[in-house]
């Protein structure tokens, strides 16, 4: 607990003018810039962690749809090899083959750090999930992931957010999105952080409580701005936490690596992985060491006093139409990011770590046959990915339809078994500790014949 | 309407154009709408670079280079740096268009003329992800949008369809035909060719009809069959021609129903005819009509507006200057006030604009959109750049569009501020920020507060 601020006036000129000097949030703030202290800034002036327990949760969008069945093969499903040809990923002992879970599920090879935390209990799939959408359309799909409605843009705010509002008053729980946009899952009344790497916007303190001034009635400016100095200010501390030290290169892991694709590319853009051969693979080393120090700093942000509870992270670029490769390639590169930035959330979380889920999800699957260009389409379910030192122990989540050409989604697609909400559901309200009510009616409204998945925390 | 003339040459250069550059409210002045009028040409917009490489010469570059990295990787020099200097030499194309592009938008005098333009590029997105699409934006741009931005929507579509970079960016360049001689031809040989139905999904969902026009999946499936065939010439093949090939053998056979429509084999016209279809649909008319109505006035726009937008579409035969002009002579265009957010780019070229200066070096343009989230040439999907304030009002673009004006700022310290700020907002300049810009302690700091001011970061 720490004692409030006084407010301090910004610039003496401005307290000889009481017309034009106003000592509130803009006082404040200055104040706390100066001091390089951020936790006087939270609305209660508590430690919010209190609100959830200590408990921290982690949503990924992975955008584009990310084919399910590459990310966790059913390598022991025996339509699996026929159906995928040149892009299945080898079998378990195989060369680049798939790292085992069970019997029937791997992970890609691609996945090292994953599966040791899958060793562990502390990483599931839930490998046929879908949300409630079937259109096959990237941004419809996404709408629906994101705003946890049943239908296609029925509510302009995201599921996320209407959840930190279920977890408290206003401010107790505090939200970060990582990337230079804010996505509509974390889109809503509360007012979330956002953060991307990129230089220090403190350095002068009038400019800043000037601008506040400005936007006093400015219902868009003045609330990003206040946010956004806030968790500037916080991302020094955050980074200098970090043990890995990010700072020298944190402006380019940024820009390309969270606010587009995963795979960090210069300024003007050469470096996607996948269809265009050349530039490819010399670019895979450095953009793993981004993903690592963005993981990183994202837990730096989570453990700091003040920190955020909840985050939102937004990879891109899983859009794999063509060559989407097999244990190498386009698609393998991609999921060596992810399994970077998840390794290094989860070491630089350190303790935290048995308080934290992190879910991964996508707007909807791949096709189950490969097409005719070595890729896959729009398909329908996909898998979801859960890690975290608070899961419990415990196989596949949700029913595996098989490959059967019978039980295939209009005779196409990986068939759901699972309703995306579920699994959201069963996190919200295990580990956060949001009542169910508010799960079927707000967070996601009508959604109360979809029961939480049980028994993952 | 009535229009206040002060209000109506500000709402003229700032929200119809890129802003206002010194002078230009006050020349829109007298006749707001007919300074907008004005900027409407048959010859399309005007092309960032006039004399620039064609997408042929793009792609005979990229196929030199393709042959002479394959050499090197034969002998294993495929890392050496004639290699990565060569690949570095393409991609500074890209740069090249784009700082292009960038200086036509802050300087140009047809500021509308522009951005109706930087509009239908967005609708028609080619992303530079990949280092063979990275090349062609640009070209793609002044080929297949500029010309036609004043003319019909068909013509348009089908120029973007047809090129190079739309064919590679989504795939279709690929696609080829299940029962098609060349996947006959393949399975001899062990090899499935096939269909891949991104283009075609997205013509439906994102540039004609849209994606609550009730086509299905089959539909999506039946217009991928129609437009197999539908490739370029292969670039490390020299005797292939460089840009747009029709490959019959490719082209799977037979009539296609689409959208309840039978269209009889008819080789590479059998797609085209779907394509002048979707072009006459009224979806398409008032799909387009709410995306423009959505870019120029209001990110939740007027529904009187987008009707009138889509029946000039419609009695017009999709004629895009006529839609223009409507829109020009609609009120609900006019409206005081500011509700459009401006994107990174927007912000940056108004900026520019409103002190008179230019970038000369695209590093000083990229790096900035890029942590702004505005990736020069780089929009996230096909779907293009996103259109409403959410996207683009994040905390940190917010901070991060204040750190880059004190830079900017930095070099205008000869700049009478308040002058600065009349020509650039005229009668949108709030009593409020004139009053702060006032109280600056120095000119850098009083062009800052205005560049940030709520009504210079709307339009």
């Amino acid at each position: 607990m720490s004692a409030p601020l006084t407010p301090t006036p910004a610039h003496p000129r401005e307290s000889e003018d009481p017309g034009f000097f106003r000592p509130t949030r803009r006082g404040a703030l200055a104040g706390a810039l100066g001091l390089g202290l951020t936790i006087e800034l939270l609305p209660h002036g508590a430690w919010a962690d209190t609100a959830t327990g200590g408990k921290k949760l982690v949503v990924i969008i992975c955008r584009g749809g990310l084919d399910g069945l590459s990310l966790s093969p059913p390598i022991g499903d025996a339509n699996y090899a026929p159906l995928r040809g040149a892009i299945a990923i080898a079998p378990f002992g195989a060369k680049d083959g798939a790292l085992p879970l069970d019997d029937t599920f791997g992970l890609h090879p691609a996945m090292t750090a994953t599966h040791a935390l899958a060793l562990k209990g502390e990483a599931r799939i839930a490998p046929a999930i879908a949300t409630p959408d079937r259109e096959r359309s990237h941004f419809e799909a996404q709408d629906v992931l994101e705003s946890g409605d049943a239908v296609v843009y029925a509510t302009p705010s995201g599921w996320l957010n209407r959840a930190v509002e279920a977890m408290g008053p206003a401010g107790r729980v505090r939200a970060l999105s990582v990337g230079a946009t804010v996505p509509l899952i974390l889109r809503g009344r509360i007012q979330a952080a956002s953060w991307s790497p990129g230089g220090a916007a403190d350095r002068d303190r009038r400019l800043p409580a000037i601008l506040q001034d400005l936007y006093a009635d400015d219902p868009l400016l003045g609330p990003a701005l206040a946010a956004g100095l806030t968790t500037r200010a916080m991302a020094k501390i955050a980074a200098s936490d970090a043990a890995m030290a990010p700072p020298p290169d944190m402006s380019q892991a940024s820009a390309s690596a969270m606010a587009s694709p995963p795979m960090a590319s210069p300024p003007m853009g050469g470096a996607t992985m996948g269809a265009a051969p050349p530039t490819a693979q010399p670019l895979l080393k450095p953009g793993l060491a981004q993903a690592r120090t963005l993981g990183a700093t994202l837990a730096g942000f989570m453990i700091q006093p003040g920190g955020a509870q909840v985050a939102a992270v937004s990879l891109d670029n899983f859009d794999t139409h063509a060559n989407q490769g097999a244990g190498q390639g386009q698609l393998a590169g991609r999921l060596a990011y992810v399994d970077a930035f998840l390794d290094g959330l989860a070491k630089e979380l350190g303790p935290a770590w048995r308080e934290t889920v992190v879910v991964m999800a996508t707007e909807f699957g791949r096709t189950a046959r490969v097409n005719g260009t070595a890729g896959t389409d729009h398909g329908t379910a996909s898998t979801a990915l859960v890690l975290g030192g608070a899961l419990k122990k415990g196989g596949i989540i949700g029913d595996w339809p098989t490959l059967t050409q019978n039980r295939l989604f209009e005779n196409r697609d990986t068939a759901p078994t699972l309703d995306m909400r579920a699994l959201f559901k069963g996190m919200l309200r295990d580990h956060m500790g949001v009542d169910r009510a508010a799960l079927d009616r707000v967070v996601f409204p009508g959604s109360g014949s979809v029961a939480p998945v049980a028994g993952v925390v | 309407m009535s229009l206040d003339r002060d209000l109506g040459g500000a709402i003229a250069a700032t929200r119809f154009g890129l802003g206002a550059r010194p002078g230009e409210i006050a020349s829109a002045r007298s006749d707001p709408r007919g300074f907008l009028l004005d900027q409407i040409s048959l010859r399309g917009a005007d092309l960032a670079v006039p004399d620039g490489q064609s997408s042929t010469q793009r792609l005979a570059e990229l196929g030199a280079y393709q042959r002479d990295r394959k050499l090197a990787l034969a002998t294993g020099d495929a890392k050496s740096d004639p290699v990565k200097m060569a690949a570095k030499l393409i991609r500074d194309d890209a740069g090249t268009d784009f700082l292009a592009r960038v200086q036509l938008g802050v300087k140009t005098d047809a500021g509308f003329r522009e951005r109706w333009a930087l509009f239908w590029a967005n609708h028609f997105t080619v992303s530079a992800g990949k280092l063979n699409t990275a090349t062609l934006v640009g070209p793609f741009e002044q080929e297949a949008i500029r010309p036609y931005v004043f003319g019909r929507f068909e013509d348009m579509l089908f120029a973007s369809s047809s090129h190079p970079a739309m064919l590679l960016y989504l795939d279709q360049a690929q696609s080829v035909g299940p029962n098609s001689d060349l996947a006959l031809l393949a399975q001899r040989a062990g090899k499935h060719p096939g269909l891949n139905e991104n283009l075609a999904r997205e013509i439906l969902e994102l540039h004609t009809v849209g994606v609550d026009a009730g086509y299905s999946q089959a539909d999506v499936t039946e217009f991928a069959r129609a437009m197999t065939g539908w490739s370029l010439g292969r670039t490390d093949h020299p005797e292939d021609p460089q840009g747009f090939l029709f490959r019959p053998h490719a082209h799977e056979p037979g009539a296609r129903t689409i959208m309840g429509k039978r269209y009889g084999e008819d080789g590479q016209a059998q797609a085209r005819a779907v394509m002048a279809d979707l072009a006459a649909s009224p979806h398409t008319a008032r799909h387009l009509s709410t995306k423009i109505a959505r870019h120029f006035v209001s990110d939740d726009p007027p529904p009187a507006l987008v009707d009138r937008l889509t029946k000039t579409y419609l009695a017009s035969g999709g004629r895009l200057d006529e839609v223009a002009a409507t829109l020009i002579r609609s009120p609900e265009a006019w409206d005081p006030r500011a509700s459009k957010f401006k994107t990174p780019y927007e912000f940056m070229i108004s900026s520019w604009r409103a002190t008179d200066t230019a970038p000369t070096d695209v590093a000083q343009v990229a790096k900035t959109l890029n942590e702004m989230g505005q990736k020069p040439f780089s929009a996230p999907s096909p779907k293009g750049w996103p259109e409403e304030a959410p996207a683009w009002c994040a905390p940190d673009a917010v901070v991060k569009r204040m750190t880059w004006s004190e830079g900017f700022a930095q070099g205008l310290s000869d700049r009478d501020p308040m002058q600065l700020a009349d020509n650039a907002l005229g009668a949108r300049l709030s009593p409020l920020a004139a009053k702060t810009i006032a109280r600056a302690e120095t000119r850098p700091e009083a062009v800052t507060i205005l560049l940030m001011s709520p009504e210079f970061q709307r339009r």
